[in-house]
């Protein structure tokens, strides 16, 4: 187990690293002179030197980049262009938001997905199997601003139950903020569902054909108890990794989400200051997402290790 | 059967032809050809049905469209659906059912481009991985594990700020981010392939690897190649009609469905729903068909 781990943790490490050099290239180095892009068009060309020089990227790209990362490393995420401020206060706010928004799906998400995954198993190739499955890939498979646009159609304009902002508005008590992101979450829940679905009916089937379930049902026990204690047990492992793997598109569907219902979390953010082109808050709000999604990815390993004590000593062999 | 081969007078060339051919004939009845179980799915002929629908309008479109779909008529902009503008008309009095019609083009040109330039690149990847093994192999998985823990959809968004949109922009983004993902499903199917002995026969005739990865290795495995580009088409249609709706696709007044959402949702809350519904139905209609073909072909190809 000792050396699973330790691999995880490299390749985790080695990520973020290739994700810090993506995020250096594409930011700092792609998009051309930032003196210029502050100074705007009308400034001397000695002026933007001056200014390039105060800044230090007229140094060479290497000594850039050790600069960055330090600068990084003891947590300065760098001056917002657009606010003039350091970018740190608006991620953390942001990331706060973003983690509200994302844990209300996963509420939503988790046992919706496994319960539809487990009927599905259990009437295996019968009509509610089949609709469950395509259901869910179809729900899976259509964008989050579609199924956005649906929602606030039916439930903003068509019947007015639900406000069709995320912004619930300051002071805002947690009921009202828990109505106003409902519609948002939806969408998310809707991508996630078919996926988590899917893994808990591909685990339940293999449970249920298992020689520890036959053994179960021959013995005499309850239906339900069989399926509680021997099947579901079994089937959830795989479906915990899915979980973990989909925050990345949960991540990104936040981008959309947030524009759509205009809620201040740390996908909205990234899409303002791409719109802005404030590249170090768009670094900032990047960087955090892939810290992010690399701890969720590894947080659903130990996880796993945790509930399923045959992985202890099977994947040390690896 | 016995009876061809135990014919001392036949010759044993021609001895074979039959049997080999009630071989096949048997095998073929035991199991169809895999496109004849695909035409027998329901989900495969609906997904088919609906993404033809699409190709026909993106190809014709203009010829179909009952409007220009540039044309502005500003003295009927917002219309309610009617029979003269049966999806309405849009804030700038555009017909929207036209709009929605040609609008088809982008993203069948765009997503189908990214997704070959991904498997394209992917596939060379994989095969060279695969192939050749060792160190090379190493390093290159190290990477792609490393890129496939990234959030793609973020950094391809990244990198769509700094260059700028354009359609050549998204196409190589999006098929640069798809080619770790397939070169993964490449390499595996390779490995498989690596010590049966029609690849020791090829090097022990002194083919040089370039010949033996594309025509020894790659037609054997086509078929992992065909399921990941088809999942990888569904995934590029849904990246295009967002990456638009976010204002990184075909810029406006070209019509596009995600461009098109971006422009009017604001309108929503003033009740004109026909500008943005009809154009999010037209995307979940591509994407869902486009998912239905893929889901039907990995099962006919996994039974």
């Amino acid at each position: 187990m000792a050396t699973f781990l330790l691999k995880r943790l490299g390749l985790m490490i080695f990520t973020l690293f290739i994700l810090s050099l993506i995020v250096f290239f594409a930011g700092e180095v792609l998009p051309g002179d930032p003196g210029r892009a502050i100074l705007g068009n009308l400034a001397s060309q000695s002026a933007v030197q001056a200014l390039d020089h105060q800044l230090g990227v007229d140094r060479p790209l290497i000594t850039q980049y050790l600069g960055w990362i330090g600068g990084l490393l003891h947590g300065n995420l760098g001056e917002s262009y657009t606010y003039q401020a350091a970018v740190e206060p608006f991620v953390r706010a942001a990331l706060i938001n973003s983690l509200k928004l994302a844990a209300l799906a996963f509420v939503i998400v988790v046992p919706l997905g496994i319960i539809g995954g487990v009927i599905a198993a259990l009437h295996a190739g019968r009509p509610v199997d089949r609709v469950i499955s395509v259901t869910g890939l179809s729900l899976t498979t259509v964008p989050e601003f579609v199924s956005g646009i649906v929602l606030i159609v039916v439930f903003g304009v068509a019947l007015k139950v639900l406000p069709v902002t995320a912004a619930a508005g300051a002071g805002a008590s947690p009921g009202s903020q828990f109505k106003h992101l409902i519609l948002p979450a939806i969408p998310l829940v809707f991508i996630l569902f078919g996926y988590i679905a899917r893994m808990a009916r591909a685990g339940t089937i293999e449970a249920l054909n298992s020689d520890y379930t036959r053994t179960a049902v021959l013995k005499g026990l309850p239906q339900a108890t069989v399926i509680r204690r021997h099947v579901l047990r079994n089937s959830l492992l795989p479906t915990i990794t899915v979980i973990a793997t989909q925050t990345g598109y949960l991540i990104g569907g936040l981008v959309v989400v947030e524009t759509l219902f205009n809620y201040q979390g740390i996908g909205n953010l990234i899409f303002k200051a791409a719109q802005a082109k404030d590249f170090p808050m768009l670094e900032a709000g990047i960087l955090v997402i892939g810290v992010v999604y690399v701890l969720a990815t590894l947080a659903a390993d130990l996880l796993l290790i945790a509930l399923n004590p045959r992985l202890r000593t099977e994947v040390g062999h690896d | 059967m016995t009876d061809f081969a135990a014919d001392p007078l036949e010759p044993s060339g021609t001895a074979l032809g039959p049997v080999s051919s009630v071989a096949v004939a048997v095998a073929a009845r035991a199991t169809p050809a895999p496109w004849r179980l695909l035409v027998r799915k329901l989900t495969f002929l609906a997904g088919a049905a609906i993404l033809v629908f699409w190709i026909v309008c993106a190809v014709f479109g203009h010829a179909i469209a009952p409007y220009n779909p540039l044309a502005q008529q500003l003295l009927s902009a917002n219309a309610a659906p009617s029979g003269a503008h049966w999806f309405g008309t849009d804030p700038l009095g555009r017909d929207v059912l036209s709009r929605v019609i040609v609008g088809a083009r982008s993203i069948l040109i765009i997503a189908p481009l990214a997704t070959i330039l991904g498997t394209i690149l992917g596939t060379a990847l994989g095969l060279a991985m695969g192939y050749f093994g060792g160190s090379f192999d190493l390093l290159s998985s190290r990477f792609v594990e490393a890129v496939l823990a990234l959030p793609s959809f973020i950094v391809a968004f990244l990198f769509l700020v700094a260059v700028g949109p354009s359609t050549v922009t998204l196409i190589v983004i999006i098929g640069l981010v798809f080619t770790p993902l397939i070169a993964r499903t490449v390499r595996a199917a390779v490995l498989a392939e690596r010590h049966l002995d029609y690849l020791s026969a090829a090097r022990l005739l002194g083919e040089n690897p370039p010949r033996v990865m594309f025509a020894e290795i790659l037609p054997n495995v086509m078929p992992a190649i065909l399921v990941e580009f088809t999942v990888r088409l569904g995934y590029a249609v849904f990246t295009v009609a967002t990456l638009s709706f976010l204002g990184f696709g075909v810029q406006p007044p070209t019509p596009d469905w995600g461009a098109d959402i971006a422009a009017d949702y604001a309108n929503l809350t003033a009740g004109y729903w026909w500008q943005v519904l009809f154009p999010a139905f037209a995307i979940a209609s591509l994407v869902v068909a486009v998912n239905l073909i893929t889901d039907s072909i990995e099962q006919v190809l996994a039974s």
